[in-house]
């Protein structure tokens, strides 16, 4: 197993090193570039811009640079804020996505799993009907529609929670976490609720199911020693990419409720041609998706006894 | 030949139905059903796929998958009591306890996510009071009973570090790991191969002989059955149609269905004939709005006109040997049952 492991974690290096490569060129293919504007530059100003950012030597010559500073784990200066570099960009803005993140696939996961198996178990009654509508509410209704009406009811009518600001800024109380944290994990309360209905569904209806029931054991006892471990692995699965995606942060909800996430900077570093930024955040994300989709490796072969790793 | 006696009646079922709703209709998958099972007797369910011989036990066990299916009438008494009336704790305690069942696929009856250990304990402990290192200790006793080697190792594997046969061996033992009284086996040697369904037989015959338990073996090949059962019902759409001794019913087969079935076998002294193999024509019916005949009249070499439009009554020929054919009914019974007709 600490052979996998480690054969796995190396693994990474290859993945991580092409997906720098293939951003690195990408973004630079684009037209346009970090200095163009409304009003063009003058040509000398230009240049002497790019001078500074070494993007008048040859491309080839920059991504050696590029990627020798990313070793050294330098993302480089941002083009767009000057006054910041990658680094202090995203490590000042993921710690707010991760917990925003967290927070939110934890009620999703609780309220996911929970009224997943309760829809399973009282399949075709209004404890299936409920919980299901409303994962496909979840599903159809747009996070730029779920933000601002529950602002409206919560903050604006009711009054009883704070419409925007973040607890870890320091000025205001934990409650600006509610609604951003309900509104991000409603879509994935919805996929939770789904998969973990389905997957269990399933489950029930396998042999090995019929078998503990034929041996008299109690309901209970069947979903939660017999039935729980099979149906999670769906669940796993989907965990490892939406874990990293719901941690990255999301612009809408970031945006809706000025939360000082890492999600705009996915929108707007394009759009800004901010190509160390871009391929800043691209680092991030694929890195946190590389180890989870790993994480979910691991999970698997500890639910499932077939499956083993040398 | 062993000799059963009345008193000796464990599970009587009785005109039992479970029926299925589907959406072209109510699919009648046992239709009145009766049949007794004596203590440490050997009965044999035989008949061709869909007839209803899995879905009577699944309905002893009241397991069946329900929606859709539902038990509709009938009674199944356990040493008298009905376990179709019994609350869900009652019925729990009866089931693995008094009646165990074995399945057809070893494969996927086991907990592919549990030890078998775990599986094993969780079933003793579950209906005897014992310790779990007791129960442990009966589990290694049990699988060392049904012929797995180094028990006390084997036992904290997983199932899928078992081959098919060895897994059949430890469902039989977790099946009988608490003196049940009944085993119910379902086509318990479908999934094996040859030599291992051999095997597989020869050690449900012996725990049979070993701890008295009454056996229903359900399967659709006579060879087993003329090997292990002491008395055979034949099951067709959903009907039992003829019940017998088993040598009696190798020997003189009454219902045309019977027959066609024996005759199908290939038999040894058959060998070097150039002869096809004798095969019942046609295919088991719809059991979806079955008109009132005799099922079997379509594929019936031996039909009379009263088979197209009444089904047959359930004739005694002997104490022991019963018949569902309108061959063995008097005339005065047919002209009467095309009376009512009309």
């Amino acid at each position: 197993m600490s052979k996998y492991i480690i054969k796995r974690l190396i693994g990474m290096i290859p993945t991580l090193l092409v997906i720098v490569t293939l951003s690195f060129f990408i973004v630079r293919i684009a037209p346009g570039g970090p200095f163009d504007g409304e009003r063009a530059l003058p040509e000398v100003i230009k240049r002497n811009i790019e001078a500074k950012y070494h993007m008048d030597e040859p491309l080839i010559q920059q991504y050696g640079r590029y990627l020798f500073d990313v070793l050294r784990g330098d993302l480089g200066p941002s083009y767009k804020y000057k006054d910041h570099d990658v680094n202090s960009l995203i490590f000042n803005s993921l710690p707010n996505s991760i917990i925003l993140g967290c927070m939110a696939m934890a009620v999703a996961l609780v309220f996911g799993i929970s009224l997943g198996i309760t829809a399973a178990l009282k399949q075709n009654t209004v404890l299936d009907y409920v919980p299901m509508a409303l994962a496909a509410l979840g599903l159809s209704i747009p996070l730029f529609v779920v933000g601002p009406l529950l602002q409206y009811i919560f903050a604006m009518q009711l009054k009883i929670l704070p419409t925007s600001g973040w607890f870890m800024d320091g000025e205001t109380t934990f409650a600006t976490a509610v609604l951003p944290v309900v509104s991000l994990s409603f879509a994935y309360y919805a996929d939770v609720a789904r998969l973990t209905r389905s997957s269990m569904l399933e489950t029930l209806r396998s042999d090995y199911i019929r078998t503990a029931k034929a041996k008299g054991m109690k309901q209970s006892t069947i979903i939660f020693k017999h039935a729980m471990k099979g149906a999670m692995l769906p669940i796993v699965s989907y965990l490892g990419p939406a874990f990293a995606g719901i941690i990255t942060g999301s612009i809408v909800v970031e945006q809706v409720f000025r939360v000082p996430g890492l999600g705009k900077f996915f929108v707007q570093s394009s759009f800004n041609r901010d190509y160390t930024l871009i391929v800043g955040v691209v680092i991030v994300y694929s890195t946190i998706l590389v180890i989870m989709n790993f994480l979910v490796d691991i999970v698997y072969s500890l639910l499932d006894p077939r499956i083993t790793y040398k | 030949m062993k000799e059963f006696k009345n008193e000796d009646i464990i599970l009587d079922v009785k005109e039992l139905q479970t029926y299925f709703k589907t959406d072209a209709g109510i699919l009648k998958a046992v239709d009145g059903v009766s049949f007794q099972v004596h203590r440490g007797e050997t009965i044999g369910l035989v008949g061709e796929s869909g007839c209803g011989k899995s879905v009577t036990n699944l309905s002893i066990m009241r397991l069946v998958p329900s929606p859709p299916g539902k038990i509709v009438g009938g009674e199944v008494l356990y040493e008298g009591e009905d376990i179709l009336k019994l609350s869900e704790k009652e019925l729990r305690n009866i089931r693995g306890n008094k009646i165990s069942m074995i399945f057809q696929d070893p494969m996927s009856s086991l907990n592919p996510f549990l030890k078998i250990s775990t599986q094993m304990i969780e079933t003793i402990t579950l209906h005897q009071k014992v310790s779990k290192q007791e129960a442990r200790e009966k589990a290694i006793k049990m699988l060392g009973e049904v012929g797995i080697p180094s028990p006390e190792k084997r036992i904290d594997q997983y199932p899928h570090q078992f081959s098919g046969g060895m897994r059949q061996r430890v469902m039989i033992a977790m099946a009988l790991s608490c003196n049940a009284e009944v085993l119910i086996a379902d086509e318990p040697t479908t999934a094996l191969d040859v030599t291992i369904q051999a095997q597989i037989l020869e050690l449900i015959g012996k725990m049979n002989e070993k701890f008295n338990t009454a056996v229903i073996l359900i399967t659709h090949d006579l060879g087993v059955v003329a090997g292990m059962c002491d008395n055979v019902c034949v099951m067709y759409a959903g009907k039992i149609v003829e019940k017998a001794p088993t040598d009696k019913l190798f020997k003189e087969p009454l219902h045309p269905y019977t027959e066609g079935l024996i005759a199908s076998v290939p038999k040894l002294e058959d060998k070097g004939k150039k002869e096809k193999l004798f095969s019942i024509e046609g295919q088991p019916p719809n059991v979806i709005d079955l008109p009132p005949c005799c099922p079997f009249h379509p594929r019936c070499h031996k039909d009379i006109d009263v088979c197209h439009k009444c089904y047959p009554p359930t004739k005694q020929i002997d104490p022991d040997h019963s018949v569902s054919c309108w061959l063995y009914a008097s005339e005065e019974e047919i002209a009467e049952a095309l009376k009512e007709i009309k």
